[in-house]
């Protein structure tokens, strides 16, 4: 019914400059397609939170347009927002109420909740991230894993078609972490798109089918897994007695940036099938003691795409 | 990623037997009994309504304590009708309290009521529940003027309870010499109450409107306690006596019309006026910064 266009999150040109005159983000066009699990990619300061805020409608874009399940925001926030189950910026209670009663709270301001079945819900979605037991203790006494599980059961108070989760997993222990990422199977497993906000790139490895990587407030990948995955151009790395020699063979059968160092040579694999190159290696003579295709690691693409860690940008 | 998936997901929200939409009004009931539930449990604000109800048994107890009369025509209005009737110390536990603590109670409540959110963070939880900013100022501010009456209702019924125990009760002699029944007082009584009630519902508005400025709920209950205090004070300067009907705090006390027979109109009305006039600025302000501003908290 909703999502007729295949698209859970659109927007084009998505600009926030505050009014300090930092641009925060910077022509963002996200293209989020229904029921996939969408990692938002990006180190810290990059503007992935900015932008989630925008896209509920919490912060008003400098320019730009975007649409949530289809409806136009921030216009039509009434509509498509309860269809949008969300978590910003850390979990935020009120620390005197109990879990339960701060859902309460949540599902009280919700005009289109049905305050019969409220009770039902309420537990329900306690239950799905495991706090029933924990539900009549006050939010303050919660540790920071109960805490963003309540916030994830926030956003499951009601079915919802979309999750738009940000760091979920921030200042979670190794358990806690895990815990999180079988939530969110879950939830997609359901049939719900979920975006879902990280710098952990294990975290968006593990469970992401689509991700979005931010650099200093702009889009610069987006698109598939896989197709991220496959921008890494791989190297072949020949152990060998005589570099020399094999760096020959190399530079032979095509291979560019080729090296030679002690005892290894290697080179950017490019076309080349790597049994080949093996296979070549060994006819030239060369004393192969090993050799290997080293294909970049996600983690290398990241920061291929966003830069060292301490380089700040503009 | 299929198309099944997303069939599922609608069927499940649109379902109509699994959820109904509840009435306009139900909604709005809800949301506010969630509010009032919030301003009432809280700790704080019930310390707050638990000393404006001791101040007037205090009141009493001084006033019984010291045999009566007063200075002598010196001191608060009404302080000299109390010995004569216990009726007249609710009045005087209104006019003392509202120059001060009254304000600071709704300083307290009003300051807190957005800005409290948005430091707590809960205001963008209740954001893209969505509460829908409009609906969330209306019930914060619809929970600060049942907050209000509530605490002008505690320091009147109190006072009045206190009164009758501590002093003899009877007929009212009004300002203007006029006596009338005690029933008759009573419904004075309650007037003057709402009467002050709408003028602590008017700074609420003011209150409102600072809290949507800031994250910082004390910032906002500071700076509407200073623009109270600063008002009283101004007020009492003679030199500048033609600003004087438009403060504020110009027409807390204007309640005293209700105590004339007949009714001094004139004045009461001009001071429900000057509440109407700065409740709706100052809501028009919080309403256009609160449904405009970036939520960064």
């Amino acid at each position: 019914m909703s999502s007729a266009s295949g698209t859970a999150i659109a927007s084009s040109g998505l600009t926030k400059r505050f009014r300090s005159g930092q641009l925060a983000v910077d022509g963002v066009d996200l293209a989020v397609p229904a029921g996939c699990i969408y990692g938002f990619l990006g180190p810290n300061g990059s503007g992935k939170t900015t932008t989630i805020r925008m896209l509920l409608g919490l912060v008003e874009p400098t320019s730009g347009s975007h649409q949530l399940l289809g409806v136009t925001m921030p216009a039509g926030s009434n509509a498509a927002l309860p269809r949008v189950g969300s978590l910003v910026e850390g979990p935020a209670f009120y620390p005197h109420l109990s879990g339960r009663s701060n859902l309460a709270r949540c599902d009280a301001a919700d005009r289109t909740a049905d305050p019969r079945t409220a009770r039902a819900r309420i537990d329900g979605a306690l239950d799905k991230v495991g706090l029933l037991a924990a539900a009549a203790k006050h939010y303050r006494v919660y540790s920071l894993g109960m805490k963003q599980r309540l916030a994830i059961a926030a956003s499951l108070l009601r079915p919802r078609e979309l999750i738009i989760l940000d760091e979920p997993t921030n200042g979670l222990d190794p358990q806690g972490t895990r815990e999180v990422r079988s939530l969110i199977k879950e939830i997609a497993a359901a049939g719900t798109t979920v975006f879902v906000s990280s710098h952990l790139l294990a975290e968006v490895d593990q469970i992401c089918s689509h991700v979005g990587v931010m650099r200093t407030g702009r889009l610069v990948f987006e698109g598939p897994l896989p197709e991220l995955r496959s921008r890494g151009t791989a190297r072949v790395l020949v152990r060998t007695a005589e570099p020399a020699l094999a760096a020959q063979v190399l530079t032979r059968l095509g291979l560019a940036d080729v090296a030679a160092a002690d005892g290894t040579a290697s080179a950017l694999l490019g076309a080349a099938a790597p049994e080949r190159v093996c296979a070549e290696l060994v006819h030239a003579g060369v004393p192969v003691a090993g050799f290997q295709t080293l294909r970049p690691s996600l983690e290398d693409l990241f920061v291929e795409l966003t830069g060292e860690g301490f380089d700040v940008d503009g | 990623m299929s198309t099944a998936d997303v069939v599922t997901s609608g069927r499940l929200v649109g379902d109509p037997q699994a959820d109904r939409q509840p009435g306009p009004v139900a909604q709005w009931v809800r949301f506010l009994r969630s509010e009032l539930g919030l301003v009432f449990l809280r700790p704080r604000n019930l310390a707050l309504l638990a000393v404006l109800a001791v101040i007037p048994v205090l009141l009493g107890v001084v006033l019984r304590a010291s045999g009566s009369g007063g200075g002598g025509g010196s001191g608060p209005a009404f302080l000299n009708q109390v010995a004569g009737n216990g009726v007249f110390l609710a009045l005087l536990a209104l006019v003392t309290m509202t120059t001060l603590i009254l304000p600071l109670t709704i300083a307290v409540v009003s300051g807190d009521s957005i800005a409290g959110e948005a430091g707590r963070g809960t205001l963008r939880t209740l954001l893209t529940v969505p509460a829908g900013r409009t609906r969330l100022l209306a019930v914060k501010y619809l929970a600060v003027v049942i907050f209000c009456l509530a605490a002008c209702a505690v320091v009147a019924g109190v006072a009045l309870a206190s009164g009758a125990a501590l002093f003899p009760v009877g007929r009212v002699t009004l300002l203007s010499g006029t006596t009338i029944s005690l029933g008759a007082g009573l419904i004075r009584l309650v007037l003057v109450t709402l009467y002050v009630g709408a003028a602590m519902s008017a700074l609420g508005a003011l209150g409102l409107a600072i809290s949507t400025f800031t994250e910082h709920s004390i910032a906002a209950m500071a700076a509407l306690l200073i623009i109270a205090v600063g008002s009283e004070v101004a007020d009492s300067v003679p030199q500048i006596a033609a600003v004087h009907p438009y403060l504020p705090t110009h027409w807390w006390l204007s309640f005293d019309a209700l105590l004339r027979s007949p009714v001094a109109w004139p004045e009461l009305l001009h001071g429900l006026l000057s509440f109407g006039v700065y409740l709706v600025i100052f809501l028009a302000i919080a309403w256009a910064r609160f449904t405009s501003a970036d939520i960064t908290s």
